[in-house]
């Protein structure tokens, strides 16, 4: 489904755009009895940009965008939204637009109604206002389901129909609870594309919460990785999977192998080649020490006298993923779709890095 | 536009009919698998059938018939023609409607502070305390309240000690305000127990919607939670006036059959009490008891067909 992008005539001011507020987390601390849900947490956002908040399940990430709502109150630190702290301003006061998880529409409303809703709270005029959400719900590409009900709609429809609530009021924040979760695997892809178009042509602000780093890579300006309450990096999605700055990072973003290595100084030696050590090196622990490498940072070759066997293989389109065994280690190699058909199961291979320099970290504890 | 469909939840499963080459749901198998998954009703569906079905059947053939056996409207123009089961057939739809809307309305309220307390304890308590009384009815509770509120009782003569006499300010245990009054202490409980799964079902995230999008809680309230919760409200009301309207050994024993609503003229009739040989006529009125409540059970299933599609 395209965007009908060309209907927008009266969303947004002179130039088809909302334009975009400038957020700034500002040392937050918010507790739930023993539980510290974000720990200092500080963070800026530059107007029109799309920040994804990634981390997984009670890391904060949706605490953090319910005290951008005002939905909860930061225990300490502030909320800045173009400059001015909102950290005491109601949620109905904020003028964000909302898309939540679980749809949230109301179902005593058609849709064109729920889209008039923030309008009708503005005392905006019937006509006005319906004129305005048939617009928004053609631009979501739902004209011809204006007059149904939530229950007449499918999961995706009723998201696009929150996404066209959320804009209606003209928002200078978007924020995204998770908009995507709900949905299966087609419409998710489709509409993940659909909201990140619409961003970008309106150049609204937008603070995106998701656990999938799939959907975070491909929508968003920047990541913020969280974990605790705490930000472990933010970075483009780019740099976040090239240069993660911490292990958990790199375990959490993209597919990573562990391989066990001996530090030399600035090196350490993995797979028998001595590479440099990414990052800080005094941050580096003491004691045993394992490698984190992608697929694409390893190279496996057919050797019958190799060290390493074949002992999965996935097709995935152009590359195909394969695991070699070795030294005690599960390799994932990336290789070409066209060069894995000797890659069998059970071959015995050679695996080498490639990599410029590796992220290492201590090994997980065993059972 | 992507359209998108369930069509893949809507494909036949692959049964005898499929088999055969047909399509559709028509066909032996579809028969043979609808009546397999009715099986674990039958026996409800029996007991149905014996307890409410036959006697329904019975109770509309005598409506209609003379004391001679004859086909004949004149039973039912004798109860709608005016007389005493006209004015208990008004007095009891009055009642039925006293003790829907007061306990409706009560009801209400105690479900949303119940739905919308933060302790736990409180709402354990409540849901079982609803569930008690919601069945307390009858001869005890009719003895309750006489040993309560009777002109002698225990609570009459605390009110009586501080200054206040309910009785010699029109109040009556034994008439119509007095009924509807001991009515309210089964109907309260069970209104709140009826609604109280609905104000469950009003998600908070529609809340957070409304207030994201600008507005005040009174304005969610009136725009969406008030809305919604309407059809459930009303189909609960319907229930309590159908519990109402042909409750009778509560109002018996209250009052020893001297109240005037139709299922206390019934058992009198059927008792022989006031006139003999007119049975007929008490079936007549069991009839017409069974379409005032058919209305309400119809008025329920729609309204509540309404919020279950909301409050799901």
């Amino acid at each position: 489904m395209a965007l009908a992008t060309d209907s927008l005539t009266t969303i947004g001011s002179d130039s088809q755009s909302l334009g975009g507020a400038p957020v700034v987390f500002d040392n937050l601390t918010r507790r739930f009895g023993a539980t510290t849900a974000l720990d200092r947490l500080s963070l800026d956002i530059a107007p029109g940009e799309l920040v994804a908040l990634l981390g997984p399940s009670g890391c904060g990430k949706t605490t953090a965008l319910r005290v951008l709502a005002g939905f909860d109150r930061p225990d300490n630190g502030r909320v800045l939204v173009d400059g001015k702290d909102v950290s005491h301003v109601p949620a109905q006061r904020r003028d964000m637009g909302m898309v939540f998880q679980s749809y949230s529409l109301f179902p005593n409303m058609n849709a064109r109604d729920n889209v008039a809703f923030g309008l009708q709270i503005r005392h905006q005029r019937a006509s006005q206002r319906r004129a305005k959400a048939s617009e928004l719900l053609d631009l979501v590409g739902l004209a011809d389901h204006v007059t149904k009900y939530p229950h007449q709609l499918s999961g995706g429809q009723q998201q696009r129909v929150a996404l066209a609530r959320a804009l209606a009021i003209e928002p200078r924040v978007l924020l995204l609870d998770e908009p995507l979760s709900a949905l299966d695997a087609k419409v998710r892809a489709e509409l993940r594309d659909q909201i990140r178009a619409l961003q970008q042509r309106l150049a609204i602000t937008t603070v995106f919460v998701t656990h999938d780093q799939e959907e975070a890579m491909s929508m968003a300006d920047r990541v913020c990785v969280m974990l605790q309450g705490r930000v472990e990096q933010v970075a483009t999605p780019s740099v976040l999977y090239s240069q993660p700055a911490t292990p958990f990072v790199g375990q959490f973003v993209g597919v990573s192998s562990r391989v066990a290595v001996t530090r030399h100084g600035d090196h350490v030696e993995v797979l028998g080649r001595e590479v440099p050590i990414r990052g800080d090196l005094n941050a580096v622990p003491a004691g045993e020490l394992e490698a984190l490498l992608r697929p694409e940072d390893l190279n496996v070759v057919v050797n019958p006298s190799g060290l390493g066997v074949v002992t999965h293989r996935s097709f995935l389109g152009a590359t195909t993923r394969i695991g070699v065994g070795i030294a005690g280690a599960n390799l994932r190699v990336d290789v070409r779709s066209t060069h894995a058909d000797d890659l069998e199961l059970g071959t015995r291979v050679d695996v080498s890095v490639n990599a410029r320099d590796v992220l290492v970290t201590t090994p997980r504890p065993t059972n | 536009m992507t359209v998108l469909s369930d069509s893949a939840s809507r494909t036949p499963p692959l049964g005898v009919s499929s088999l055969n080459g047909k399509s559709g749901s028509g066909g032996g198998g579809a028969l043979v698998r609808r009546l397999r998954t009715s099986a674990p009703v039958l026996p409800f569906l029996s007991y149905v059938i014996l307890v409410l079905g036959v006697p329904t059947v019975a109770i509309i053939n005598y409506a209609f018939r003379s004391n001679s056996g004859h086909f004949t409207w004149q039973n039912i123009h004798t109860i709608l023609s005016g007389g005493q089961f006209r004015t208990g057939f008004e007095t009891s739809l009055k009642l039925a409607l006293v003790t829907a809307i007061i306990p409706g309305i009560l009801g209400t309220f105690i479900a949303y502070a119940i739905s919308t307390s933060s302790h736990a304890p409180f709402k354990r308590i409540s849901a079982a305390t609803s569930g008690v009384l919601a069945q307390f009815g009858g001869v005890n509770l009719a003895f309750m309240f006489i040993a309560s509120f009777g002109f002698v009782g225990v609570a009459t003569k605390w009110l009586n000690a501080i200054g206040v006499d309910p009785w010699s300010h029109g109040f009556d245990l034994y008439k119509f305000w007095g009924v509807a009054f001991v009515y309210m202490y089964f109907q309260i409980p069970l209104m709140v127990l009826i609604i109280t799964p609905a104000f469950a079902g009003l998600h908070p995230a529609w809340r957070e919607a409304a207030e994201n999008l600008g507005a005040s809680r009174w304005r969610y309230w009136r725009h969406v939670g008030i809305p919604v919760l309407t059809p459930a409200i009303l189909g609960s009301m319907f229930l309590l006036f159908g519990s109402g309207f042909s409750a009778y050994a509560t109002a018996e024993a209250l009052t020893t059959g001297t109240i005037s609503i139709t299922p206390i003229q019934i058992g009198s009739i059927l008792q022989g009490n006031v006139i003999a040989g007119e049975n007929n006529i008490a079936y007549a009125l069991a009839f017409a008891m069974i379409v005032i409540l058919l209305i309400t059970v119809v008025g329920y299933v729609l309204l509540r067909r309404r919020t279950s599609r909301w409050l799901r």
